[in-house]
């Protein structure tokens, strides 16, 4: 499944692929829980998103989709700033946004096969949905995902009867339907044990290169994040305080971002993963 | 270090103090006495009933179920009534049941629809029939309408609580995809409420079975109407049999709602 898409360099004027620009979120009740986030990316890369519990992590990559209206800022996917979008437009440009979550999200009483081409709603119509009658390419390129996150054969198993891991492997899947431009992915391993969370960050990783799509992966565990990631953005109570390499990811930044502590073991662990990994 | 630490402790008083506690119970008990002792209970008259039921209950043995043609069509049109009334509600309940979530319709529909749900829940079958035997006349289209449109407003209900009480991640990631309003329904509401939804229709037929019986007596069509009749003709060992018609009418129902309920996961 060749599926990889070009994307047109960043050529003089042409837009990003994403461009967040002074993005604000207040609740009602009044949490700030973003103040003027902005960052661009302009190549398809991991980028791991780091911060206490609390920071706005969620709430960035919600505000981003849409599923939490942002107060304020702008949100660029290419060309289309997604903030402006009435809702006809908004579901059309949401087809282009994968999102993977903590709790997978499953729908527990479909098939697997079903929950992989629900990735597929925003494109086909209701009845053909309804009725379960996917375009024939569709169809196939789910059993090839199936294939590809490691679940072959299990196109008929209720999702309720899989494992943590595999939940997550068909959540994968069905952000991978869309054939997205872009990856959300919030707290993708937080449910799932150590290993079974290397395994997942390594799928979605591979997976984003693969199809040369970028991701933005919410993430509390530093260690996990270096290994994975290209690139980190950490947030402190809804700022933006750190933008670069996982490599500059030093205990200075750490502690700018999560406090003081003591780091040294959170990065030498995260070196020897690399080593193992 | 212990001797610091009381060693008492009670639960906080459920109205704030222990004297307004005691002072709230005391007025519970006082009530209770006063409506008891104004309810004009006669001992007289309630022995004279006592010896009259002996009576009546004398006249029914042995039920007669000479005329059994009247009694099968009363009971198949009680039958008829409940199934048409409970598929009638299924149909209606399900887009009142959705403009009643909180959690799906826009806010001005939810008011609108837990408003009609309220009102609607207000008044009891027998007084909604009476009114529509007043509209359509004696017999079983009175009896339907009640039945159809009291399914509606409980099935409704119970959808739209059913609805308000699913996981959120499932709808959201759904919403995420860039699916329409009915497809998330379809999608991610429909899985997580079908097999509750269809037990809960599965009893309120079993429920109909029963009402069925009742409005009956009010003039609205079935096997009720027909027990009315008898008993103001005195017929009571017709009446008998019309009872133990009704008693496994009922038991059938029951029985085949746990049956089918005890299948569905
Ligand atoms: N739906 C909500 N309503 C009100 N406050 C919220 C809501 N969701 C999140 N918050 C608040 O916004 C802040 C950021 O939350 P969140 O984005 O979930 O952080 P993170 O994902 O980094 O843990 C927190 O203070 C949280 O309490
Ligand atoms: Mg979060």
């Amino acid at each position: 499944m060749a599926l990889a898409r070009e994307h047109a360099p960043p050529a003089g004027g042409a837009r990003p692929l994403l461009a967040v620009e002074a993005l604000t979120k207040t609740y009602p009740g009044g949490a700030r829980a973003l103040d003027g986030v902005s960052f661009t990316v302009a190549r398809p890369e991991v980028i791991a998103v780091i911060g206490t519990s609390g920071a706005g992590k969620s709430t960035l990559i919600r505000c981003i989709n849409r599923l939490v209206e942002p107060t304020s800022g702008r949100v660029f996917l290419g060309e289309t700033d997604i903030v402006s979008l009435a809702p006809g437009e908004l579901r059309r440009a949401r087809r282009r946004i994968g999102m993977i979550f903590q709790e997978f999200n499953l729908v527990d009483r479909l098939t697997v096969m079903e929950n992989l081409l629900s990735g597929r709603l925003g494109s086909v119509g209701f009845f053909a949905s309804w009725l379960r009658r996917y375009p024939p390419r569709d169809v196939a390129n789910a059993f090839a995902m199936l294939e590809r996150v490691g679940l072959a054969g299990l196109h008929d198993s209720r999702a309720d009867a899989l494992s943590g891991g595999q939940r997550q492997r068909v959540g994968i899947g069905r952000a991978l339907m869309q054939n997205p431009d872009l990856l959300l992915v919030d707290e993708p391993t937080a449910s799932l044990d150590p290993k079974t969370a290397r395994q997942i960050m390594r799928l979605i990783g591979a997976l984003a290169q693969e199809r040369a799509t970028p991701a933005l992966v919410n993430i509390h565990d530093v260690a996990l994040a270096q290994g994975f990631a290209d690139r980190v953005i950490g947030l402190k109570a809804g700022a933006l305080v750190f933008d670069g390499p996982s490599a500059a990811l030093t205990p200075e930044v750490l502690t700018s971002i999560y406090g003081a502590e003591d780091w040294s073991r959170t990065i030498r662990k995260a070196d020897e993963d690399e080593a193992g990994a | 270090m212990s001797a610091a630490h009381p060693s008492a402790w009670r639960p906080p008083p459920f109205f704030g103090t222990r004297g307004r506690q005691n002072l709230v119970l005391l007025a519970a008990i006082a009530y209770l006495v006063w409506s008891v002792s104004t309810l004009d209970i006669d001992a007289k008259r309630a022995l004279a009933g006592f010896g009259r039921a002996a009576d009546l209950f004398i006249r029914m043995i042995p039920p007669d179920f000479g005329r059994w043609e009247l009694l099968l069509r009363g009971m198949t049109e009680s039958l008829q009534m409940a199934f048409a009334a409970t598929l009638a509600g299924v149909v209606l309940s399900i887009p009142l049941g959705i403009a009643a979530a909180k959690n799906l319709a826009p806010r001005p529909v939810y008011l609108a629809a837990r408003g009609l749900i309220v009102v609607g829940r207000t008044f009891h079958e027998v007084i909604i029939a009476i009114f529509f035997v007043k509209l359509f006349g004696f017999g079983p289209v009175a009896g339907l309408l009640t039945l159809a449109l009291s399914s509606t407003i409980f099935l409704a209900k119970m959808l739209a609580e059913d609805i308000e009480n699913v996981r959120v991640g499932p709808i959201e990631a759904v919403r995420a995809t860039g699916a329409g309003f009915l497809q998330v329904v379809v999608y991610s509401v429909v899985p997580q409420v079908l097999t509750r939804s269809v037990g809960t229709a599965i009893y309120r037929l079993d429920a109909n079975v029963r009402h069925s019986t009742v409005v009956g007596i009010v003039g609205a069509g079935g096997i009720g109407q027909t027990l009315s009749a008898s008993f103001s003709r005195y017929d009571y060992d017709f009446a008998a049999a019309i009872l133990l018609g009704i008693i496994a009418l009922v038991a059938l129902g029951e029985w085949f709602s746990d049956w089918v309920r005890r299948r569905l996961r």
